[in-house]
């Protein structure tokens, strides 16, 4: 009886010495526990659960008599439909085939996304914003997330609506029955650029964009070292070091979008064995 | 008199046998309930009166369980019209949806609440998200939240073969083609080739069992669809649960 807790909650009245006892408003006698504001799980959250069931049910139920499964005709591997299309939360992914080689689009991006959502919580060291709704006391966190998942789901939006034949770019006017002139856009690889550029040869171009790569990760890994000391801090070396790399591919992947749609570089980096 | 019959009810060997308790018309009674039932013992025996507000959690890590089950259900009573052979697996779907009483139904539900248990998972997932749920002592639970988010994907895109039309065959034919760019252990990624990788023995070709999706690849997503990724999920939510009430919960439940 004597912890802060329980003083808080049965407070002294001044005229006892002690009391073991306290009046509370309830439907039975509780021992051994604080007075608190409980409900009994059944009926009232089971009952709840149970109303939220049915409501999906019959949503759905309501739905499928307006949409319904689709069924194309029978599987022809000697007819490939254009555009071939993944089911529309892999969309994203597809879409993305258009930005990098299959190995990065398809397998490692992946697999960073997976590991990079489960050490979310190992490198979110803020204390505050447990339980509770709020932008404000963690905004940093927030527009990670909201990033992340922005480019999850444009890209499921440009790949199922944006997408025509040859997996080109149709806008929801265009006829989408007439395939585009794919030589209407050349896509080049960044040193052939700073080679036109730069008037440079290709070895020197070459070792340009391989710098450039390298200083981004290395640059944007100083820079939060060097002028945001407090968030370094914050973090620790090795926190710091994971939430980096994971916090720069993924802006990397937005900024080779860019590159893409906005300047047609294929490629920054080319080495024999692999192209990002 | 129906108070004289629910006595004789309640206090006979039949219904003792089953429930250990009364009516749950009174407090202890409705604890018993609770924590003598195997499916509701997931629950505390109490809530806060506050865990009842909805605009907390919306009910959606709970909408997707229910989605979950209703996958089940549904999926096992497609389970009787359909043989996972390259022959028939089309011919069995048009029989589900022109033939079968109540077909067509139990066909649609399956693939919009598959649908929706994506969208719920990812739902759930970001009102966690924007509650803190997932910060210490949490953290491990959020990490077989994301294996369940993974799982369910995987589940959704097995499950997409199964038709064997040209939208599931082509899908599918995209997405496994995927794994022969994996570096190192597929025959068309960075150092697969020069490791000696080829089309009949590397990654893609363990996934399909063949070089082109076919009879084996659709045996192997029929058993992952229908018996190992349900188990594997149920498992995980198994942890996921228990986690939750070993955890505690994050916000005013």
């Amino acid at each position: 009886m004597e912890n802060k807790a329980t003083r808080e909650i049965f407070p002294r009245d001044a005229r006892k010495s002690y009391g073991l006892v306290e009046l509370m408003k309830g439907s039975n006698p509780v021992v051994r526990k604080e007075p608190e504001d409980t409900v009994y799980t059944w009926p009232n959250l089971i009952m709840i659960e149970l109303i939220c069931a049915l409501l999906v049910t019959a949503g759905l139920i309501i739905l499928v008599q307006f949409v319904h499964a689709p069924l194309r005709s029978l599987a022809d591997p000697s007819t490939t439909p254009n555009p071939m299309r993944a089911p529309w939360y892999f969309l994203g992914l597809q879409e993305l085939l258009v930005y990098f080689d299959p190995w990065y689009a398809g397998v490692v991006l992946p697999g960073m996304i997976i590991l990079g959502l489960m050490v979310f919580p190992y490198v979110d060291t803020n204390p505050k914003g447990i339980g509770y709704y709020t932008f404000s006391e963690r905004k940093f966190a927030i527009f990670n997330y909201s990033f992340g998942f922005a480019l999850w789901w444009v890209t499921i939006v440009i790949g199922t609506y944006l997408r025509g034949l040859d997996w080109q770019w149709y806008w929801p006017w265009s006829n989408h029955l007439e395939h585009m002139n794919p030589a209407l856009v050349t896509l080049v690889p960044l040193h052939i650029v700073f080679v036109n550029l730069l008037h440079v040869s290709k070895d020197v171009a070459k070792g340009l964009c391989d710098t450039i790569f390298f200083a981004y990760f290395a640059i944007g890994m100083a820079i939060p070292y060097f002028f945001m000391r407090k968030f370094y801090d914050f973090l620790g070396r090795s926190r710091y070091l994971v939430f980096m790399f994971f916090f720069l591919s993924m802006m990397g992947v937005g900024l080779k979008i860019v590159l893409r749609l906005l300047f047609n570089i294929k490629y920054i980096v080319v080495t024999p064995w692999i192209n990002v | 008199m129906l108070e004289n019959m629910k006595g004789k009810i309640v206090r006979s060997q039949v219904f003792r046998s089953i429930f250990r308790h009364g009516f749950p018309d009174n407090d202890m009674n409705r604890a018993y309930t609770v924590f003598s039932n195997v499916f509701l013992h997931i629950h505390p025996v109490k809530v806060r009166r506050s865990a009842l507000r909805m605009r907390y959690t919306f009910c959606l890590g709970g909408i997707t369980l229910f989605l979950f089950i209703m996958l089940s259900v549904t999926g096992i009573w497609l389970m009787f019209y359909y043989t996972p052979y390259t022959g028939l697996a089309y011919n069995n779907i048009q029989d589900i949806q022109f033939v079968i009483f109540g077909g067509n139904l139990m066909r649609d539900l399956h693939r919009f609440a598959a649908h929706g248990m994506v969208l719920f998972v990812w739902l759930h997932m970001t009102r966690v998200f924007l509650t803190g749920a997932y910060k210490a002592p949490r953290e491990f639970n959020w990490v077989v939240g994301v294996v369940l988010l993974v799982n369910t994907l995987v589940l959704s895109w097995t499950g997409y073969l199964l038709p064997w039309d040209q939208l599931a065959y082509w899908a599918v034919t995209v997405g496994t083609k995927m794994a022969s760019y994996t570096p190192f252990i597929g025959q068309n990624g960075p150092w697969g080739a020069q490791l000696g990788f080829l089309p009949t023995n590397d990654i893609m070709f363990m996934l399909i069992g063949g070089t082109v999706v076919g009879q084996n690849a659709l045996i192997r997503f029929y058993v992952l669809h229908c018996v190992v990724l349900p188990l594997v999920v149920t498992v995980f939510l198994a942890v996921h649960f228990w986690r939750i009430r070993k955890d505690g919960f994050s916000g005013p439940l």
